[in-house]
């Protein structure tokens, strides 16, 4: 009897069924497929990126002992040594994997040009140069050195950033530091939200 | 939290209102299942809706959303009637016997407004919002010209039976508060109500202090024009009861985000620097004047004692200056004053897109941060894009606000054309192709690590900030222009200035010895630049460079804490010192002081947290002591030692909040009957709100009769795990919950096409008919309430299929800030529901 892994899991499920038909028990059989399936694999601990209870996570890749590979991610479970989550996951944790493959993600800097009705790609030479660029004339347009009543404050209006939820501590403080440097008060995050 | 998640099992009594954890914080909420299982704690769920929170817990009142404050107002007025406070608590570690200024009076009686509210100006004056000094009126008289502080010295009455002390004031103030307007302003039954204030504040039944009770809550208290005063309420009624700093108790804000608190710590705000310093503002002179106001002095009476520990302000700021701006910050030039803009007014979130709409805001960059969908009012956020000269997203998916040019809402319009806006969308890293720490709602930082590489052509967040700002910066060395000294001299001097390493970048929150220092009564020395063991260290000097006081011994000479990863909890109560690291100084629970009486003997001998040993002369236990170690108890120091008294505001004194000392209720903008307590005096009188084409307001006369507010799902995160396909399977479609008495009403069945309308916009989506909300009366009339969950939009895999209206939530919420924290009012409005 040729039997595919589908069949093989369906028999698994059904326990002393397959002790029956076989003549021997899959359950030890199918436990090691599952040990194997992670063994290679290196564990990255993590954080789960979605709500604030902040579950451990490890991230299961196989492919990056060796050179020039690129690793892959196979298996995303909880911590079990997180004293929060003890390995638990929600079913939003549990979809992470799906979170990191995606094939919706973006994958190249695109511009949409004025009046234009579609996206068009653009290089990172020629994205980061333009928005610097227009930082730049923005700001020198409209910094205001000193206000009405002749006190220097240094403020620029015209600019904003909006920061989001999942951001690190470190990024945050490179932009915080960067913005308040270029004068930026229009300076909010998904913390006002 | 001033606790922590795993806390959470050490409690007797949960009230969990404005939050859902058992969907939206599924493996935080064990914990509070533990409690119910080891100490047979009790759990009340408050809620618009019956919940899976509320499936679990021992009692649910059905409120009407926004009416939070009569609700809890009520609990206080009970506590106080049947007499289950926590007097020597009340007495010592609060403001409950401090003696208020004599002209200061209560809503009841200045006609629904506290004492110096300007009718024309919609704001306070706050002098009489005071307490008295002590030797009688005259004391504290304001200097001429110098706005009035707190009286060094304040008059107080330990018997709590002045007239004008805090405890008789909060008595009379909420005496209003009876079971019967309860149940007019918030629909709940009085005999529920009484229930639950009698489950509630059954912890101190006949003056015990043992048991200790704990309030959880979520965006649904925040998002109001009165949302700080919710909590507040909430803070209050903890402190009356004695809860504050005691395991298993505090004020617990879930947060919805995975690091939404330290974005907060970060100060990615407008009105905060990191560490919650306050802004300098144009009427600060120079960087002494600034910090003459930012910094508190001790305000208490005569014999107590109190840390005021926010009177190190300069120490925090000037190590600030010197992580920013390194040598260009000096004395001479008093620590780079003017490099930092000078805020004048309120830039936040509904301000930023409202400058937007109006022109001043030119250019936006927004990472991560999906801000058409995300606040209130999005066709208005759309319309704000469409003028803008440029958008720059940094995204991992199509976004609403990527793509606001080619919205249903353009689209309908028909003028994708004259848009003249320039938007580039750059590709980012997700969470696992990026390290750093991220800081739970526990204050915990955990450091993470990266697990594989950014696919495609996306770069890291951090790598893309840092390369525009240093192109940005080249060309200010090569052009000049308008002010280019912060910019040139802001100190980049990391190995990869390209792509800062993250570790590197908490090694600079957490800051360094910039010459050698030595502890005068230790003796122990630091050398210039060593890491600093933690911010007791810093000084106003120049002499220590640190990016967050708050954050620092998180990156110590013993390495990065963030990244510890021990597990065990000696103590068995949740405090696991040795995984990762909290702030401050790692402390999990704060104000831990208050959890040991007077004498400094844990309440509850059986939760010891710390405690004080004579033996040692020190404080000791379990947990960090929040607290200064060597202070005896007879000396009477304060348990919350970041207040200026030392001991928790019941009373919250001059320019502490915008509206109010006390919190009074009021109606959300939109609601269906006037304020009950005050008819001419309705909304939060000093709220704010626009008056632009998009700003638009609805009324029960014009047919938006039905209260709606928005919620998460367990299946879905925001409006992310729209692209991910086992969660759209799991919730393939956006749903609006209503009771199955209004669908009967309307003829609408189940899995039928409903649109939603305010004043605003509109929403389409199936309905979900359900018994989990009910009919409600309020002030004697019928109305209902429907829920919509939030998370869809107009790109998503279900989106993209064509299974949804392509329609957006916020597209029905309004614009109304709440005056001290800025949040806007998205949780309680009005619409009408139609079967389409």
């Amino acid at each position: 009897m040729q039997a595919t892994r589908r069949d093989f899991l369906k028999f698994t499920t059904i326990g002393g069924a397959a002790a029956a038909i076989f003549g021997f028990d899959l359950q030890p059989a199918y436990a090691q497929l599952r040990v194997l399936k992670i063994a290679r694999a290196s564990e990255t601990r993590s954080t789960c990126p979605y709500c604030a209870v902040g579950c451990g996570t490890i991230i299961y890749t196989i492919g990056d002992k060796a050179k020039n590979v690129t690793p892959q991610v196979v298996h995303v479970e909880g911590d079990p040594d997180h004293p929060t989550n003890r390995g638990t996951l929600c079913p939003k944790g549990a979809s992470l994997e799906q979170d990191i493959l995606n094939d919706r993600r973006l994958l190249k800097p695109q511009v949409r040009r004025p009046g234009g009705t579609q996206w068009e790609d653009i290089s990172w030479d020629d994205a980061l140069n333009e928005i610097a660029a227009r930082i730049k004339k923005t700001r020198d347009d409209s910094f205001i050195e000193k206000d009405a009543k002749g006190v220097t404050v240094n403020r620029l209006e015209s600019i904003s950033w909006i920061g989001g939820c999942t951001d690190t501590n470190e990024f945050n403080y490179l932009v915080v530091k960067a913005m308040r440097a270029l004068g930026v008060v229009h300076l909010e995050n998904q913390a006002r939200v | 939290m001033t606790n922590g998640w795993v806390d959470m099992k050490n409690t007797d009594m949960m009230l969990i209102m404005g939050g859902n954890p058992a969907e939206n914080h599924p493996c935080g909420f064990k914990w509070a299942i533990e409690a119910k299982r080891t100490r047979s704690a009790k759990m009340i769920s408050v809620d618009p809706r019956f919940t899976r929170t509320s499936s679990v817990a021992d009692m649910f009142c059905q409120i009407r959303a926004g009416t939070d404050i009569a609700f809890l107002g009520g609990l206080i007025n009970y506590a106080i009637e049947n007499n289950r406070i926590a007097k020597e608590y009340l007495v010592n570690y609060t403001n409950a016997a401090f003696v208020i200024k004599s002209d200061f009076k209560l809503p009841a009686d200045t006609d629904g407004v506290f004492s110096g509210f300007d009718e024309t100006k919609f704001s306070y004056d706050k002098t009489t919002w005071n307490y008295d000094a002590a030797g009688g009126p005259g004391h504290n008289a304001a200097v001429a010209g110098t706005p009035p502080g707190l009286p060094g010295s304040v008059d107080y009455d330990l018997t709590l039976q002045n007239p004008n002390c805090v405890f008789q004031l909060l008595k009379k103030h909420y005496s209003r508060y009876t079971p019967e307007i309860i149940e007019r302003i918030t629909g709940i039954p009085k005999e529920q109500f009484l229930k639950a204030a009698e489950l509630y504040t059954s912890i101190r039944k006949d003056g015990d202090m043992k048991k200790a009770g704990t309030i959880i809550y979520a965006v649904g208290w925040t998002h109001h024009s009165f949302g700080t005063q919710i909590i507040r309420t909430a803070a209050m009624l903890q402190l009356l009861l004695g809860n504050v700093g005691r395991a298993g108790g505090g004020v617990n804000a879930l947060r919805g985000h995975s690091n939404i608190q330290g974005a907060t710590d970060m100060a990615g705000l407008f009105d905060t620097l990191p560490g919650y310093l306050k802004v300098p503002t144009p009427g600060d002179a120079s960087f002494d004047a600034w910090m003459k106001r930012a910094t508190p002095t001790a305000s208490k009476p005569a014999p107590w004692d109190s840390w005021n520990y926010y009177g190190n302000t300069s120490k925090f700021t000037v190590s600030l200056m010197k992580a920013f701006y390194g040598d260009a910050a000096t004395k001479q030039n008093d620590w780079a004053f003017d490099y930092l803009p000078k805020v004048d007014r309120d830039y936040s979130w509904t301000n930023l897109w409202n400058d937007m709409y109006n022109g001043t805001v030119k250019g936006m960059l927004a990472f991560g941060m999906n801000g058409v969908a995300i606040g209130p009012d999005s066709n208005k956020n759309i319309d704000a894009l469409k003028k803008a000269e440029w958008l720059v997203v940094g995204e991992i998916y199509q976004d609403e606000t990527s793509e606001f040019w080619k919205s249903p809402r353009v689209i309908a319009q028909g003028d994708m054309k004259q848009i003249q806006t320039t938007v580039y969308r750059l590709p980012c890293a997700g969470f696992a192709e990026k390290d750093g720490s991220f800081t739970n709602s526990a204050r915990w930082l955990l450091w993470k690590n990266a697990a594989v590489p950014t696919p495609g052509d996306c770069r890291l967040d951090q790598a893309i900030v840092a390369q525009i700002f240093l192109k940005v910066r080249d060309l200010y060395k090569k052009e000049g222009g308008k002010f280019p000294d912060p910019i040139l001299n802001l100190t980049w001097a990391y190995t990869t200035p390209q792509s800062p390493a993250l570790s590197e970048v908490l090694k600079e929150l957490n800051g360094k010895a910039l010459a050698d220092l030595e502890d005068p009564a230790t003796k122990v020395q630091i050398k210039a630049g060593q890491q600093l063991p933690g911010f007791a260290w810093l000084k106003d000097d120049g002499t220590t460079a640190c990016g967050n006081w708050i954050y620092s011994g998180s990156f110590t000479e013993a390495g990065n804490q963030t990244a510890r990863r021990d597990p065990s909890d000696p103590s068995n109560m949740g405090v696991h010192p040795g995984w990762g690291w909290s702030w401050p100084a790692n402390r999990r629970v704060l104000y831990n002081r208050a959890s040991c009486d007077v004498e400094g003997k844990p309440w509850d001998p059986s939760r010891k947290q710390i405690w004080w040993n004579e033996g040692s002369g020190k404080w000791v236990g379990n947990d960090v002591p929040d607290f200064k170690v060597d202070s005896k108890p007879k000396d009477h120091m304060g348990p919350f030692i970041m207040n200026p008294e030392g001991v928790g505001r019941i009373f919250a004194p001059l320019a502490a909040f915008a509206d109010g000392p006390f919190p009074e209720f009021y109606e959300p903008i939109e609601s269906p009957i006037d304020n009950l307590f005050h008819a001419g005096r309705t909304h939060n009188p000093v709220v704010t709100k626009f008056k632009d084409a998009d700003d638009k307001f609805g009324t029960v006369k014009e047919g938006f009769n039905v209260v709606c507010t928005t919620f998460r799902l367990t299946e879905h995160y925001h409006y992310w795990t729209k692209n991910n396909p086992m969660n759209v399977q799991l919730v393939p479609e956006p749903f609006i919950e209503m009771a199955a008495e209004m669908a009967d009403e309307l003829g609408i069945r189940g899995g039928e096409h409903v649109k939603i309308s305010s004043a605003r916009g509109d929403y389409i989506a199936k309905a979900m008919v359900t018994k989990r909300i009910k009919s409600m009366m309020i002030d004697g009339k019928k109305t209902y309430q429907i829920g919509i969950p939030f998370h869809w939009g107009y790109r998503g895999i279900a989106e993209d299929e064509g299974k949804t209206a392509r329609t957006l939530v916020n597209a029905l919420s309004h614009t109304a800030v709440d005056p001290n924290a800025h949040t806007p009012e998205f949780k309680g409005f009005l619409v009408k529901v139609e079967k389409v």
